[in-house]
């Protein structure tokens, strides 16, 4: 990039020299250390004894054909699954976040309430969760409860992930300086008005990153309500190794999960730097961009 | 703008002070204010009285309390002790609306606090909108008025971040103004700005100032407190320790403490 009236001095065209040179060397080296590493573990696993047996039955092409459509088949409810819950969970979640930050005896039992929610499903494992309600609801026999899989289990993951979410909202609200706060008050808002036009805009905001992460975690563990008989991928994949007698559809459900987020946590980085995260940039980039 | 009705209880009783608002009685009247944040003292019985259409500088060293008197009277802190009245109506009763009476005041920051989210045009709509139910179009003209006023009317629809310090506290200045308070508090408004960028917000106050506004400004610009200000008061542990004239409290300081502030601020001499 030369301007008029401007040529490079001696030292600059040395040290742009300098850095085609480094630069073509280290893609030379990045190249040839990943050929290493996959050859290194190609050969490692197919010269592991048991790996012809291995590969007859999880990696058998025949059954994985066949098998596509009906993993797919349930994968298609777990996408569903997953975008109606990430839709229920956002709200009950900030529903939970403002409750969290309500000043006012009047307040105290939705606080304290949500407190404990909070407590509570963040410490349950999400299986326990799955099998508490989706066994112990339609025993109850009351009226009105729902006795599907698909929605029980729907159920149980808005109740996990609520709570998770909750808090990755409660720290966004919590990151917005108390200067901002004061600048709204001063201006005679209420409490309320503050939070809604000041307070969670810019919260909101800031979890965007989190909360598309959270919402990869929510697509894979959809796959979870498999165990209340729900027919997902991950079950559908169950099915079909029954009937080949083969784990082919197993390790095909699993490609297509991850199919099924590479997007998502694309957007969840692109998202992140341009928030201007350090943390989010590619690995290629090494240190950054600093000598 | 009106007087927000105190308590639905008062019936017909006056507030005192509220009937001879055009009499002797101060616009803002601090009595006895004390004010600690955990052990720490700050406010130790701060008296300031406020005529309307007057000027009133806070100096001091920082901590003397200049913040936290300004963050009191806007109702952003709750005093330990004391009243502060305004136009009459003691505003630290906690039985008073004080969203209604925090509207009757303008406040401007340090570091500007504009909501980043929003465009030039919403921050200083927002509270003509919220707070005073002005419809939408009535507020934008107003808030257009404002941004002119202060020399930013093209700069409407930028982001704050878009903007210079200097011009982002104009902005905060026309935010405070658009409801047209009673009484403007500015707390150390400049000192977040770079030097050649001083100017421009000091002679907006000069100006508002002529134009009758009621100020109480925190500041350590020693040529505006010279040239704007009606009265000085020298905050100092937590009191005001000296107050009067800019000429006398500038020019010829009584108290040794006042002496000692005002040379290390100004280096060997006077400015």
């Amino acid at each position: 990039m030369t301007r008029p009236g401007w040529t490079p001095s001696p030292v600059q065209v040395d040290r742009l020299a300098y850095r085609r040179r480094q630069s073509v060397r280290s893609t030379a080296v990045a190249v040839a250390s990943t050929a290493a590493v996959v050859a290194v573990a190609v050969l490692v696993l197919t010269s592991s004894p048991g790996w012809p047996r291995v590969r007859q039955s999880f990696l058998d092409p025949q059954v994985a054909l066949e098998s596509v459509p009906r993993v797919l088949e349930g994968l298609w409810l777990n996408v569903r699954i997953m975008v109606v819950a990430a839709v229920v969970i956002l709200v009950v979640a900030l529903a939970l976040a403002i409750a969290r930050t309500l000043r006012g005896p009047v307040f105290f039992p939705l606080r304290a309430a949500a407190t404990a929610y909070v407590d509570i499903f963040r410490g349950l494992p999400l299986i326990l969760v799955l099998l508490l309600v989706g066994f112990g609801l339609p025993g109850l026999r009351l009226q009105g409860i729902p006795t599907s899989a698909v929605v029980l289990g729907g159920l149980a993951l808005v109740l996990t992930y609520s709570a998770y979410v909750a808090e990755v909202f409660r720290a966004g609200i919590e990151s917005v300086h108390p200067s901002q706060v004061a600048a709204a008050r001063s201006l005679g808002l209420s409490r309320g008005q503050t939070m809604r036009t000041v307070v969670l805009p810019q919260a909101v905001r800031r979890v965007v990153p989190p909360l598309l992460n959270d919402l990869v975690s929510l697509q894979k563990d959809s796959g979870l309500i498999s165990i209340l008989g729900a027919i997902d991928a991950v079950r559908a994949a169950q099915i079909s190794t029954a009937q080949y007698a083969n784990f082919t559809p197993y390790v095909v459900a699993g490609v297509l999960f991850v199919l099924l987020t590479i997007p998502l946590t694309r957007l969840t980085d692109a998202l992140a730097r341009r928030g201007g995260w350090a943390g989010a940039t590619s690995g290629l980039a090494g240190a950054g961009e600093l000598r | 703008m009106t007087a927000p009705s105190s308590t639905p209880a008062s019936g017909p009783a006056t507030l005192p002070g509220s009937a001879d608002r055009s009499g002797d009685a101060p616009l803002l009247d601090v009595r006895g204010v004390r004010k600690a944040f955990g052990d720490h003292v700050v406010l130790d019985g701060v008296d300031l009285a406020v005529d309307a259409h007057r000027c009133v500088v806070l100096i001091g060293a920082s901590g003397s309390g200049k913040s936290t008197l300004l963050r009191t009277v806007d109702l952003l802190e709750e005093v330990d002790d004391g009243v502060i009245l305004l136009e009459g109506d003691d505003i630290t009763d906690p039985r008073r609306d004080a969203d209604a009476d925090r509207a009757r005041m303008g406040m401007v920051f340090q570091s500007f606090n504009l909501f980043p989210h929003m465009r030039v045009l919403d921050n200083v709509t927002l509270a003509s909108r919220l707070v005073h139910r002005v419809p939408r179009r009535a507020a934008q003209e107003r808030a257009r008025e404002m941004l002119e006023r202060v020399g930013l009317a093209d700069r409407a629809g930028a982001f704050p971040d878009e903007l210079s310090g200097g011009q982002q506290q104009r902005v905060a200045i026309a935010r405070s103004l658009v409801h047209s308070p009673r009484l403007l508090l500015l707390d150390e408004v400049t000192s977040a700005l770079d030097p050649e960028l001083v100017g421009e917000v000091l002679d907006l106050l000069g100006e508002l100032k002529a134009e009758g506004m009621t100020m109480v400004v925190a500041t350590h610009e020693m040529g505006f407190a010279r040239h704007v200000a009606d009265e000085v008061c020298f905050l100092h542990a937590g009191r005001v320790h000296e107050r009067g004239t800019p000429e006398q409290v500038l020019g010829s300081p009584r108290q040794p403490r006042t002496q000692e502030f005002l040379r290390r601020i100004t280096g060997a001499g006077r400015a």
